[in-house]
């Protein structure tokens, strides 16, 4: 059994109109890589779901997308995502607004094969007014309350950054919040992961950190060794996010030309010539992790 | 205890700020933002040292974490308070957030989500609805506003009720309205609540140097005088203290234009 692909068999693997979520949180552990092999194809109408930062702006701003399923699209210290923000303001993008938790239940639902999920959240709030396909379920029991029935998400495909992984699947990684990358890959038909560090057999190596594991083997398809892969995101513990890249990106937003700019600048050759372009592996590597 | 002479409105709403979560007991306290977070800071440090606070990525921490660069300082981690943890806080509503919307209307309701045009081609898209319909249907809110104005808090309701609050008829069929849990809203002229008849907004306290009439005229919905509405509390030479300490880098001066005193002239 040997998982390992690279970045063009897995984009070959994808198709338009997909749905594809994102493990990480904001500027923080995302699958960029991979985000990056997807811009240089003609793939088009997709359906992205994610606890978003510069993924979902990039994958915008060039014109993929079809909709929008997101508890929030922020670069954090830049709290808006500015391509997003572009694309909301344009209506480019046919955009689902979910309450942060009510992304999570609806992964878990889907996740474990479930219609929905039974919750307050979002009851009374404008997310029922704007995801007009909500329904509410009766509870069963004496006291009869009425609650959200979130309905479950199903992705086609999980694309999710992690330290390490295995020619079989397995996977660690670092960091001191797991977020959910663990709910996006049980809600995918196939999960495809980038890894920081790639090996035959974690348990002959890292054996000690088997509690990082965030998600079993059977969910993962294929296996991309792709160090620097979440460049300009965080990668705990291997680098810090890219402020400095990523103003210039957002800068290129309010530019005319500006992701073109930003694309023919970094994005256009391969991996190595993008590491070339924000400065080479020295400088990600030392990129420090934020404090707050 | 020493009351202050000079102090900042800044410093004087971090002393106010830190009074919401006076009486919570054991819950996560969240500041969002500078001013509310050293609010809960403060809080820990005085009035309510049963709250739980992080280090504002994955752990707990006993000692209120300074604002900015930390030199030599490591924080000593108590526990581990992941997003899913945090999820678990807030269904559980073992939580008190301080939180900023941008818009905030007559029942108590607050959009962060985007302003204006149609929800699909917002005039002003913003954050999104982020946590605030869960944080709000399940746990204890207060608000922290630095600009009263009547953008902020507009005639009507909100352009995108991402927070819920006293409006019985954004309630599904069916569905009884939430107990939703408002607490205080500290803004740069005055401490109010949602604690009036029906749910009416109500001043507690003036900060000093403001009147009465100058927030009512600030403000797109009707206000009530509280029952022995005061003088919002000038902070000690203690708390002052406390504040420098968590904020080695001043940030709080940065927070409100012009970083003006805390006793506006008449």
């Amino acid at each position: 059994m040997n998982k390992e692909m690279d970045l063009k068999s897995v984009v070959a693997q994808l198709r338009d109109g997909m749905t594809i979520g994102f493990g990480g949180w904001g500027p923080r552990r995302k699958p960029m890589a991979l985000v990056r092999e997807i811009l240089r194809s003609d793939l088009k109408d997709l359906t992205l779901v994610a606890y978003g930062g510069p993924e979902i702006g990039m994958l915008c701003a060039a014109g993929k997308v079809k909709k929008l399923m997101y508890g929030f699209v922020s670069l954090d210290a830049m709290p808006i995502e500015p391509y997003f923000r572009k694309a909301r303001e344009a209506g480019a993008v046919e955009v689902s607004e979910l309450d942060e938790g009510l992304l999570l239940l609806g992964l878990q639902a889907g996740g474990h094969n479930l219609p929905f999920a039974a919750t307050r959240v979002g009851l009374g709030s404008d997310v029922m007014k704007y995801n007009p396909h909500f329904k509410t379920v009766k509870s069963p029991y004496d006291d009869g309350e009425v609650l959200l029935a979130m309905p479950a998400i199903k992705l086609d495909v999980a694309l999710i950054h992690t330290s390490r992984a295995d020619r079989l699947g397995n996977t660690q990684t670092d960091g001191p919040d797991p977020f959910f990358d663990g709910l996006f890959a049980r809600a995918a038909d196939k999960v495809f992961v980038t890894t920081e560090v790639l090996v035959d057999r974690i348990d002959a190596e890292y054996s000690d950190k088997a509690k990082s594991q965030l998600f079993e083997r059977c969910l993962v398809t294929g296996v991309v060794k792709a160090p620097l892969g979440a460049h300009p995101t965080a990668a705990h513990d291997a680098y810090g996010w890219d402020m400095g890249h990523l103003k210039d990106y957002a800068a290129s937003a309010t530019e005319e030309g500006g992701w073109q700019r930003y694309f023919d600048q970094y994005v256009k050759g391969d991996e190595a010539s993008y590491a070339a372009s924000v400065g080479g592996e020295a400088k990600i590597r030392a990129l420090p992790l934020p404090i707050f | 205890m020493t009351t202050a002479k000079e102090f900042t409105l800044a410093e004087l709403i971090i002393a106010a700020g830190a009074q919401a979560w006076a009486a919570d007991g054991e819950v996560l306290a969240t500041g969002i933002g500078p001013l509310p977070r050293l609010a809960a800071g403060l809080a820990k440090l005085t009035c309510a040292p049963g709250i739980m606070m992080t280090d504002g990525e994955a752990y707990l921490v006993e000692d209120p974490i300074p604002l900015g660069p930390r030199g030599d300082y490591k924080p000593k981690l108590s526990g581990w308070m992941p997003y899913s943890r945090v999820f678990d806080s807030v269904w559980s509503g073992r939580r008190h957030a301080m939180v900023t919307p941008v818009q905030v209307d007559r029942y108590g309701q607050g959009n962060i989500s985007a302003l204006g045009g149609e929800f699909q081609k917002p005039k002003v898209a913003m954050l999104g609805v982020r946590g605030f319909p869960g944080n709000s249907i399940c746990h204890k809110n207060s608000m922290f506003l630095p600009n009263h104005s009547k953008r902020t808090f507009v005639e009507g309701e909100v352009d995108v009720v991402a927070s819920v609050g006293y409006n019985a008829k954004n309630w599904p069929e069916g569905a009884k309205p939430a107990d939703v849990k408002l607490g205080v809203v500290i803004t740069d002229l005055c401490v109010f609540d949602f604690n009036g008849p029906d749910h009416a907004a109500q001043v507690l306290s003036l900060h000093p140097g403001v009147t009465f009439e100058q927030v009512q005229d600030a403000t797109g919905f009707p206000l009530l005088r509280a029952e022995g509405m005061t003088t919002t509390s000038a902070p000690t030479e203690e708390q002052l203290a406390i504040i420098a300490k968590l904020d080695p880098h001043n940030v709080r001066a940065t927070v409100l234009k012009g970083n003006p005193s805390g006793v506006r002239a008449a």
